[in-house]
């Protein structure tokens, strides 16, 4: 899947004034993959994406998208993008705005009568096709906006918080169109905050904050980490719960309550089998794994956004 | 390709946003009070006792017409402002260019473009505002002035050059901004115009440099009075001085400098928005 990388950047840096938006932003993106792009408000991630995209220039560093230098145009024939603020020109209507980009990608008319209406039924705006923007709610035009992003067929796609104006309805389509997109190849790289939404669709993620990345990890990886079980059993005896020691060195037993820390859940099953030929009666194991949630906070820290 | 595709949204721009309906309404409102004007005029002066000479009357005519023309050529003035101060800086602000600039184009053909649009749009403007004062006082008076498609083709450069400096101010400045900046150097040229109108008359150089530096500063008026100069009857001329027409002739080498401000004023433009973060 992450054989050939699609976005490379090395030690790439913005700084507005004396403000530093991206620090140092080193990192690769494989061919195929979803990529979640996590932080708090204000880490940089709007600066990092349009940077990739050409629409700022870096300060210093470098990086290749599509094996061709930022800002080249040509190779943005293949990609796709939703900002942030999905603001359009709301004096045409939704397939007029859907033509514009498609001509600004040089798709030809016959594909575009083709496409335009099978993008707008995509995103659910099948009946709106001769609605002007302006008469479009906020989650109407991230839905646009995203049909816009997907226009032609894109090899990479750049999503900015693509669910902050939809509700639940509008961000499950999301998650099932980016689940879609990825099922075909196709490279997501996506800018969140909301993690959940990353917990589901992501295939690996990087922290980012102040303008550095911290971590880069696979969604596995970072879910598969040490893990905390909880067991409910009864006749635990001081033997047996010394013999789990061969798989955790942090166990602690109360009465009917086992916690212990193990390095993956492979183990589970084991110790399953051990406390059963032990003639322990087991109520319940269930593994405690941390959530995106926990990691986020324990990576990033809890000063948030400013 | 992608700058006609610009261009046409330029336009259709101004037609759903109704700034070509009003233009075009408050301009035929123009043609009508001219034609009005010029009419009775006409009537009166033909009508009066002694009747005019033949000189007399091309005098009159021409001065009326040169009136009707200053008013076109400060109406499309502003048009080419109005129109376009606004279209680089009002989408970078609300962030409609994101999505634009984006795609496999690049940012010299979206700057191109616009100036393609706004440029036709002015071209037709001009056609429509200038052609209809020509005809209306043609059908009237039979009169035609001299050098008409120089005259206009001067009055279109100004419109152009003024676009030109209004999409470059857009490119780095916010809209107020741009607008101030506009109309501050159009009020710089004008005001050095007279100076230099008025110093030609009473035949001070100095005022008449001041008014040339203001001309090297942003040439439009020039532009405008060296039109007013090519379309004055030679009988005005040998009056030397109306408010309409012009004493101090700008040299052909202005017009020249007029043409090159121009040019360079679209290729700022284009430096400028291509090094924008945006």
């Amino acid at each position: 899947m992450t054989d050939a990388p699609i976005i490379v950047t090395q030690k790439l840096k913005k700084e507005f004034g004396d403000k530093i938006a991206v620090a140092d932003l080193t990192l690769e993106v494989g061919m195929g993959e979803v990529f979640g792009f996590l932080g708090p408000n204000g880490a940089g991630k709007t600066t990092a994406v349009k940077m990739l995209l050409g629409l700022i220039s870096p300060t210093s560093g470098k990086g290749e998208v599509l094996n061709a230098a930022l800002g080249d145009h040509k190779s943005r024939a293949k990609v796709g993008f939703l900002p942030e603020h999905f603001r359009f020109h709301d004096w045409l209507t939704a397939v007029e705005f859907l033509n514009l980009h498609g001509n600004l990608y040089h798709m030809p008319s016959d594909q575009l009568n083709k496409r335009v209406p099978e993008l707008l039924e995509l995103v659910g705006l099948g009946g709106h096709s001769q609605k002007k923007l302006g008469a479009f709610s906020k989650g109407m035009l991230q839905r646009i906006g995203l049909a816009q992003a997907l226009l032609n067929d894109p090899v990479l796609v750049f999503l900015d918080e693509p669910t902050s104006g939809l509700d639940p309805v509008g961000r499950r389509l999301v998650r099932d169109i980016i689940r879609d997109l990825s099922e075909r190849g196709t490279t997501v790289f996506l800018n969140s905050h909301l993690l959940s939404e990353v917990e589901i669709t992501c295939h690996r993620v990087a922290f980012i904050r102040h303008g550095e990345v911290l971590l880069t990890s696979s969604l596995q990886n970072l879910v598969e980490g040490e893990i905390t079980v909880e067991v409910r059993a009864r006749g635990l005896g001081e033997e047996i719960v010394a013999g789990l020691s061969r798989w955790s060195q942090n166990v602690r037993a109360d009465g009917e309550h086992l916690t212990l820390t193990l390095s993956g859940e492979a183990d589970i099953p084991e110790i399953n089998n051990y406390l059963v030929e032990q003639g322990v009666e087991i109520y319940a194991i269930r593994p405690q794994q941390l959530s995106l949630e926990d990691l986020f906070i324990e990576i990033v820290g809890t000063e948030g956004g400013l | 390709m992608t700058t006609l595709v610009i261009a046409r949204l330029t336009f259709r721009e101004a037609g759903r946003r109704k700034i070509l309906l009003a233009a075009l309404l408050l301009g035929l409102a123009y043609l009508v009070i001219y034609g009005l004007g010029f009419y009775f005029v006409d009537q009166d002066v033909n009508s009066s006792q002694f009747g005019p000479g033949l000189l007399e009357l091309n005098q009159i005519h021409n001065f009326l017409f040169m009136a009707g023309l200053y008013v076109v050529n400060f109406l499309t003035v502003m048009m080419a402002v109005l129109t376009s101060v606004d279209t680089l800086s009002g989408e970078i602000a609300s962030g409609t260019i994101q999505t634009l600039v984006s795609k496999p184009v690049q940012r010299w053909e979206i700057v191109f473009g616009k100036w393609l649009g706004f440029a036709g749009m002015l071209t037709f403007y001009l056609l429509l505002m200038a052609g209809g004062t020509i005809g209306l006082v043609y059908t009237i008076s039979g009169y035609v002035a001299p050098n008409v498609l120089r005259g206009l083709g001067l009055l279109w450069m100004n419109a152009v050059l003024l676009l030109g400096v209004s999409l470059a101010g857009g490119a780095v400045l916010s809209t107020l901004a741009n607008g101030v900046l506009v109309f501050g150097m159009f009020g710089i040229a004008f005001i050095g115009g007279w100076i230099e109108q008025i110093g030609s008359f009473i035949q001070n150089q100095t005022a008449v440099n001041v008014g040339i530096i203001s001309s090297l500063l942003i040439p439009s008026e020039a532009l405008w009075k060296r039109a007013a100069f090519e379309m004055q009857s030679p009988m005005v001329s040998a009056l030397g001085f109306s408010p309409f027409t012009s004493a101090s002739m700008p040299s052909t080498l202005m017009v020249g400098y007029g043409v090159v401000y121009a040019v360079l004023a679209l290729l700022l433009a284009i430096m400028l928005f291509n090094r924008r973060d945006l």
